[in-house]
C-alpha cells in the first residue's frame, strides 16, 4: 500500500526483519539453545545436554514450579473476584463514582512494584496482620499487583456489553441476582478467562514485589531463575527460565481454548 | 439516553425493582464498598504506612530528617538522575522502533505478518528478565559474541562490555517494552482508511510524506498514550536492571531494594518509595488523562 515497488518492498522487509529478528526472536531462541547446552563461548553453542532440564524439573527448581503455579492460580482467582466484582459494580454507578474506582483500581499499575512489596512487607511484619514469612504475603501481593489488569479487562468488557440482553430479563421480571448470574456472567466469560490468563502469565513472571518478601520456603520460579544466574549458573538459569515460559504458555493456550468455546457459544 | 429509558422501561414492568436503570441509588453504592473496603486494607493502607514510615526517623518521633539525608546523598541523586534519563532514553527509542516496526507490519503487509503480531502478543506476557539473561548470552563476558571476535582476532577480550552499564540496561529496556508500543499502533492502523493512502500516493505524494502527513497525525494518540505507558513501566522497572547485576547502575526501584532488604534501612528506603511513588503516579495520571481526551 505504502510502497509499489519491487525493490522498495523487499528493501523495507529486510530492514524490518533486520530490526525484528536480533531484537525481539534471537533473545527467546538463545534462552531456549543455551538450556541445553554445556558451553557456549563461540557463535555457537557445544555440548548438547539436557541436564539442565533434570536440574530444572527436580528439586528446588521442581518446588518453585510448584510454588508458582500455586502462588499464580491463587492470585489470579482473588484478583479475578475482587476485580470484577469491582468493575461490576462501577459499571452501576454514575460516571464520577466509576472514574474515582477507575483511577483508585488502576494505582496498582501505577505504583513500582517494587514499592508495592515494601508497603506490604511493612504492614503485615507486624501484629494483627502477622503474614510476614508465610506463602500468603507472596500470595498477597500478587493480588495487588495483578488485580488492575483484571478490572481492566473485564470493565472493557462491560462497556461493550448490549444492555438488552439485561433489560430483557429484567422486564421479564428476572431478579438482579438472575441477571448476573445468568446473563452478565455468562456474556462476560470471554473476558473472565482472558483476565485470568493474563493475571496467570503476569504472577508467574513477577519477581520485583516477590523479592522484597519471599519467605524461604516460598521461592516462586523467577526468584529461583535470578538465584541460579546470580551464583553464576547461567544454563540452569535458562532451563528453568524455559519451564516458565513453557508452563505459562501452556496455561495461556488452555485459557484461548476455553475462551473460543465461550464465544462461539 | 435511549438506555435511561429503556432502563425506565424495565423498571416499570418490573414493579418496585429499579434495576437497570443508571441511576446510583444507594444499594448501588453499597455494592462498590466490598471492593473498595478490600483494596483498601490490602494497598492503601499499606502505603500509608510507608509514607509515614518515611517521616519516622529509627531515632523516634517524626521528622522530615529522613528527607533531608537521603536527599543529600549522592547515591540517591545519581540514581534518580540514572533512572530518569534510561526511562526517557527507553521510550523515545520505543516510540521510533516501535512506529516503524508496526508501520511496515500494517502498510507493507507481507505473508507472516499475523505471525509477527501473534509473537509480539506472546512477548508481552513473558517476563522482562528474560531479556536481561538473553543479553547475558549474547553480549556477556564470556558471551557469543566476544567469543566469536576473540576467534576471529585472536584477542584476550572481547569488546562487549556494555551489559553491566546503563547502555546494556537501555538495550534490553527498548528490547521489552517496544511491542507495549506497537499494540496500541497496530490497533490504531487497523482504523485507518488505506483509501486515503492510495489518494495520496496517486496524488503523487512519497511514502515518506505520506508516513509524515496521513500516518503521524492518525497515529498521534496512540503514540502518546503507549510513550507514556512505557515511560511510567521504565520509571518502575526493577527486574530488567536485578538481572544485569551491574552495580554502577542504580535506578530508583534498585536503590528500595537495596536500602530495605540489603541495608534493613527502612525509613531511607520508605523515603525513596515516596519519591518514586510521587514520580510514577504523576506521570500516570498524565497517560490516564491523555489517553481518556484521545479516547485510546
Amino acid at each position: 500500500m505504502l510502497v509499489h515497488s519491487r525493490t522498495g518492498k523487499w528493501a523495507t522487509w529486510a530492514v524490518f526483519f533486520l530490526l525484528f529478528v536480533p531484537l525481539f526472536a534471537v533473545p527467546l531462541l538463545v534462552i531456549v539453545a543455551a538450556s541445553f547446552t554445556t558451553n557456549w563461548s563461540g557463535a555457537f553453542p557445544s555440548g548438547p545436554t539436557s541436564e539442565h532440564y533434570k536440574a530444572a524439573t527436580s528439586g528446588d527448581s521442581l518446588q518453585a514450579l510448584t510454588t508458582s503455579l500455586i502462588t499464580a492460580v491463587s492470585a489470579s482467582l482473588l484478583a479475578l473476584t475482587v476485580g470484577s466484582w469491582a468493575a461490576l459494580a462501577a459499571a452501576s454507578l454514575r460516571r464520577r463514582g466509576r472514574r474515582f474506582l477507575d483511577g483508585l483500581f488502576m494505582l496498582p499499575v501505577a505504583v513500582p512494584s517494587v514499592v508495592v512489596g515494601l508497603a506490604v512487607l511493612v504492614a503485615f511484619s507486624k501484629p494483627p496482620m502477622l503474614l510476614n514469612g508465610t506463602r500468603w504475603i507472596v500470595i498477597l501481593a500478587h493480588t495487588i499487583l495483578v488485580t488492575a489488569f483484571a478490572y481492566q479487562s473485564v470493565s472493557a468488557a462491560i462497556v461493550r456489553l448490549d444492555p438488552m440482553y439485561e433489560q430483557a430479563a429484567a422486564s421479564l421480571g428476572a431478579r438482579p441476582s438472575y441477571v448476573l448470574w445468568r446473563i452478565r456472567l455468562p456474556l462476560l466469560l470471554p473476558a473472565l478467562t482472558a483476565a485470568a490468563g493474563l493475571c496467570f502469565a503476569l504472577s508467574m513472571g513477577e519477581l520485583s514485589a516477590t523479592m522484597m518478601l519471599y519467605p524461604p520456603d516460598w521461592t516462586p520460579l523467577p526468584v529461583q531463575i535470578f538465584a541460579a544466574t546470580d551464583r553464576g549458573s547461567l544454563f540452569t538459569g535458562a532451563a528453568v527460565a524455559v519451564v516458565l515460559m513453557g508452563t505459562t504458555l501452556l496455561v495461556l493456550l488452555g485459557v484461548a481454548r476455553i475462551r473460543t468455546r465461550a464465544s462461539y457459544r | 439516553m435511549a438506555s435511561a429509558v429503556a432502563g425506565d422501561v424495565s423498571a416499570g414492568a418490573s414493579g418496585s425493582r429499579p434495576v437497570l436503570n443508571r441511576r446510583t441509588g444507594p444499594s448501588n453504592l453499597v455494592w462498590a464498598l466490598p471492593p473498595v473496603a478490600v483494596l483498601a486494607l490490602v494497598f492503601l493502607y499499606p502505603l500509608a504506612l510507608v509514607v509515614q514510615q518515611s517521616v519516622s526517623p529509627d531515632e523516634g518521633g517524626t521528622s522530615l530528617a529522613p528527607y533531608g539525608d537521603v536527599f543529600a546523598s549522592a547515591s540517591f541523586r545519581s540514581a534518580l538522575t540514572t533512572t530518569v534519563w534510561l526511562a526517557v532514553g527507553s521510550t523515545v527509542g520505543c516510540l521510533v522502533l516501535g512506529f516503524v516496526l508496526a508501520l511496515v507490519i500494517a502498510f507493507v503487509p507481507f505473508p507472516g505478518g499475523r505471525a509477527v503480531a501473534r509473537f509480539i502478543d506472546v512477548f508481552l506476557s513473558f517476563p522482562s528478565f528474560l531479556i536481561t539473561l538473553a543479553l547475558l548470552f549474547i553480549y556477556g563476558t564470556v558471551g557469543m559474541a566476544n567469543g566469536v571476535w576473540t576467534d576471529v582476532t585472536g584477542a584476550a577480550d572481547g569488546p562487549f562490555h556494555f551489559l553491566t552499564t546503563p547502555w546494556g540496561v537501555l538495550l534490553a529496556e527498548i528490547t521489552y517494552f517496544t511491542p507495549f508500543v506497537m499494540r496500541p499502533l497496530l490497533a490504531a492502523f487497523s482504523q485507518l482508511d488505506t483509501a486515503q493512502l492510495e489518494v495520496a500516493s496517486s496524488l503523487g505524494a512519497k511514502p515518506a510524506r505520506i508516513v509524515r502527513q496521513v500516518i503521524l497525525p492518525e497515529a498521534l494518540p496512540a503514540l502518546a498514550a503507549g510513550g507514556s505507558l512505557v515511560l511510567v513501566m521504565c520509571l518502575n522497572e526493577f527486574g530488567i536492571v536485578l538481572f544485569t547485576g551491574a552495580k554502577g547502575v542504580t535506578t530508583l526501584p534498585m536503590l528500595v531494594y537495596g536500602k530495605a532488604i540489603l541495608e534493613s534501612d527502612y525509613p531511607a528506603a520508605c523515603v525513596v518509595a515516596v519519591v518514586n511513588i510521587a514520580i510514577s503516579v504523576g506521570l500516570y495520571s498524565l497517560y490516564r488523562m491523555v489517553s481518556r481526551r484521545v479516547g485510546a
